[in-house]
């Protein structure tokens, strides 16, 4: 199998509202990771672009209109689209498009732009319903995960005050982001406890915000990263994707099944056979800070019902023996869906390379993984990098 | 690693379909492909490609609904948001990393559940610059036809004989839902819509679904089936702008050819390939694409199709299917099924439309009004 690894990443702020077009932030990103990559558009052989629903935008085929901000001109381009998933599963979309052959450097760009919607993104995910089972319920985004959040701490007597601190720790770790949306200093569990209830138990700062931004990647072959001479390539050493059935009310939410199977996938591939002696570091998907704890467990980085102690003894902070979402995540960051690669897939890539500035993690790491996860809890693309 | 098509499902063509949901349709040509390739999908198919857009499908996240009608559930599945060579394309790439050695390939069309249809294309304009112009977003394909038949040098005439070629040729296709005896004073005399684009010119859409099966050669052997198998594959994009793209060759078309000759080692397309299917949403686009992809010289696909050689016993048969014009545009599952068109006539299993002696076929599509993205695969029955 060919090897490929990620030489250069860029992104732009995440903020509620931004000035620039979707042509614009996708532009602004390919940017700054060609400019990293240290390459121009013409050494590029394919481009690959995620961005989630077209109802943001009010664009149909927005992967087509923002194309050329994407420097797609001229050039073999795919859009990926697997909800929430596409954070993560269009890199793997660029591992394949090199892995197989038939590129030696890709681009990957995510965009999104969710104030575009108005009067809030919410009214898109009215429309991702069963429209005969679902929709006359009239159900939205929230509300489902607040049934998973209260299943899952149900089933493992998990109480509000330890999934708190994951908010807590993201949105502190973000301050060291220079892209980041909510970092807070000095936020603590009492205020995420207090916060405004919206779905119990989900309250306002249990939640990413939602946000406008973009990411981008340079992927390259064994090849290629010699021809360029790359000095600090970060492998792709292995990939997973899954998906469950669309009957979300059919399966018991107080476990990721998707996200393992997914995992599995991407373990067998980096011959990985215990996650948690052989990963050094994670970013999984935490949109809310019970899906972190939830992820840690669907990648199997430990056993079920065991993230929220892991959390509460503070292993998973940036200092601790499984620091996770280093970044500050997309509860601290923004969650701007596609573009999420950044503080996934690109957080993994600037750890790894020793970019990461404030937010490095202090001791040596040689193995992290990530994820994404979307559609209607249902997704998973899992995606483990290396030196 | 070669990497061969081994089962081919098709589901409709037909205007609508009322009775059928989506997820029916798709079913159905699922149930057919796996039959045709012998295989059971919850345990030999590795991976799963849907080709699709939300706005088509009416949903917020289409991705959401594509496991469970194809076998996919807790597998590998993913939406390419392209044409159904783009999930081709995909399967093929997923297939060469090693990684999987079966890939179903799915695209559907579900165009008669749309109410809008007008209103959605105009939502794929440049929301600033071309969307408030507003009108039919046909009237792209109007100028680009004026600006192709003047700078070629073909003519409406020419334009009329794909028309009489393809709906003629769909006679002979059970899945085609456009199949008419049609000549060429019918179609010169049909309604003037987007001019110099006449009614007859554009192509009906159409709901259905294709499914493909593709395998590695190991796997395929294994399988005890003989492929015909994709020699090549290409895709590309033109500018997105309607003020910056070329209008009067299909630049998109050329670029995907090259990359896909190259890969299938063509050097000499109009000679090295028996036969075509390529994308005739609107009947010039048919002359526009020979012409890009090498397969007519420049301003001579008219006349090759007024002389009767892209006809089912011409030299080089084009659209032997029917094509969009008679089978029905059914959007993204356009491109898989020229490529389906294509496998079967190799395969020798097209009945009444076969072509003699093929060896060689290539298939193309383009994502319609008002997109330069296109996609191009060729396939052979030797490796």
């Amino acid at each position: 199998m060919r090897k490929v690894a990620v030489i250069g990443a860029g992104m732009t702020l995440f903020r509620r509202r931004l000035m620039e077009t979707p042509k614009e932030l996708c532009f602004e990103a390919s940017r700054m990771a060609l400019d990293s990559a240290g390459i121009e558009m013409k050494d590029v052989d394919a481009v690959i672009s995620g961005s989630a629903p077209d109802g943001f935008d009010g664009v149909h085929m927005k992967g087509e209109y923002y194309s050329d901000g994407c420097g797609a001109y001229g050039k073999p381009y795919m859009r990926v689209f697997v909800g929430g998933g596409t954070g993560v599963f269009s890199a793997i979309s660029g591992w394949y498009h090199i892995a197989s052959g038939l590129a030696d450097i890709a681009l990957i760009v995510n965009e999104e732009k969710m104030s575009s919607c108005m009067p809030h993104p919410q009214s898109v995910f009215a429309y991702i319903w069963d429209p005969i089972l679902d929709r006359p319920l009239k159900p939205n985004l929230v509300w489902i995960f607040a049934m998973e959040m209260n299943r899952y701490m149900t089933v493992h007597k998990i109480k509000k005050e330890d999934i708190a601190l994951v908010a807590v720790k993201n949105k502190r770790n973000a301050v060291d982001h220079p892209c980041a949306q909510l970092a807070d200093p000095n936020i603590t569990v009492e205020d995420v406890l207090n916060s405004e209830v919206l779905a119990w138990p989900v309250q306002r700062l249990d939640i990413s915000p939602p946000s406008d931004g973009a990411a981008a990647l340079v992927m390259a072959s064994e090849d290629a990263v010699k021809r360029l001479h790359v000095e600090t390539p970060v492998w792709m050493k292995g990939v997973g994707w899954c998906i469950d059935s669309t009957m979300w009310t059919d399966r018991d939410l107080y476990f990721p099944e998707y996200v393992a199977s997914a995992a599995k996938m991407a373990y067998k591939m980096a011959k990985i056979d215990n996650p948690r002696k052989q990963i050094d570091f994670a970013e999984p998907y935490d949109p809310f800070d019970y899906k972190e704890l939830h992820h840690m467990e669907g990648l199997l980085l430990c056993k079920k019902g065991e993230a929220p102690i892991l959390t509460r003894e503070g292993v998973t902070q940036r200092d601790g023996d499984l620091p996770t979402c280093p970044s500050g995540g997309l509860l601290g960051v923004g969650n701007p869906i596609a573009a999420t690669m950044g503080v996934k897939i690109g957080e993994l890539y600037w750890q790894l390379s020793g970019q990461a500035g404030k937010r490095q993690i202090p001791h040596e790491i040689k193995t992290g993984v990530t994820n994404a996860w979307g559609d209607l809890m249902q997704y998973g693309a899992v995606a483990v990098m290396g030196v | 690693m070669k990497v061969g098509i081994i089962g081919i499902g098709i589901a409709g063509f037909r205007t609508t379909t009322p009775e059928l949901s989506w997820k029916e349709l798709t079913y159905e040509a699922a149930a057919k492909a796996y039959k045709d390739a012998g295989v059971d999908p919850r345990k030999d198919v590795k991976a799963f490609v849907t080709c699709a857009e939300d706005y088509w499908e009416g949903f917020g996240i289409f991705d959401e609904f594509t496991p469970d009608q194809i076998g996919g559930a807790l597998r590998p599945v993913c939406t390419i948001c392209g044409d159904g060579i783009h999930g081709l394309a995909t399967g093929f790439m997923q297939i060469q990393t090693g990684l999987v050695d079966v890939v179903a390939v799915e695209a559907h069309s579900k165009i008669s559940d749309l109410l809008t249809y007008e209103g959605v294309v105009q939502h794929a304009l440049d929301p600033i610059w071309n969307k408030p112009l507003r009108g039919h977003p046909f009237y792209v394909a109007g100028l680009e036809m004026n600006a192709f038949l003047r700078a070629s040098g073909n003519t409406e005439k020419h334009c009329a004989a794909v028309v009489e070629k393809n709906r003629n040729n769909a006679m002979r296709n059970g899945i085609a839902a456009y199949g008419a005896n049609v000549d060429l004073n019918d179609i010169l005399t049909s309604e003037k819509a987007f001019d110099p684009l006449k009614k007859l010119d554009i192509s009906g859409l159409a709901d259905g679904a294709v499914v493909l099966v593709l395998a590695s050669d190991v796997a395929a052997k294994k399988l005890k089936r003989k492929p015909v198998w994709i020699r090549g594959v290409g895709w590309a994009n033109d500018s997105p702008s309607l003020e910056t793209r070329e209008w009067e060759t299909a630049k998109y078309a050329e670029l995907a050819a090259q990359m896909a000759y190259r890969l299938a080692k063509v050097k000499n397309p109009a000679r090295e390939i028996d036969f075509a299917e390529v994308d005739d949403k609107f009947s010039y686009k048919e002359l526009q694409h020979l012409e890009s992809l090498g397969l007519a010289k420049k301003g001579q696909a008219g006349k090759m199709t007024a002389n009767g050689d892209t006809a089912l016993d011409g030299k080089f048969p084009v659209n032997a299917s029917g094509g969009s014009l008679g089978c029905g545009d059914v959007v993204e599952a356009s491109g898989l099924h020229r490529v389906a068109e294509v496998a079967l006539q190799l395969r020798g299993d097209s009945g009444k439309r076969q072509l003699d002696g093929v060896k060689v076929g290539i298939a193309q599509s383009w994502r319609g009004i008002p997109s330069t993205s296109g996609a191009v695969a060729i396939m052979g029955v030797n490796q």
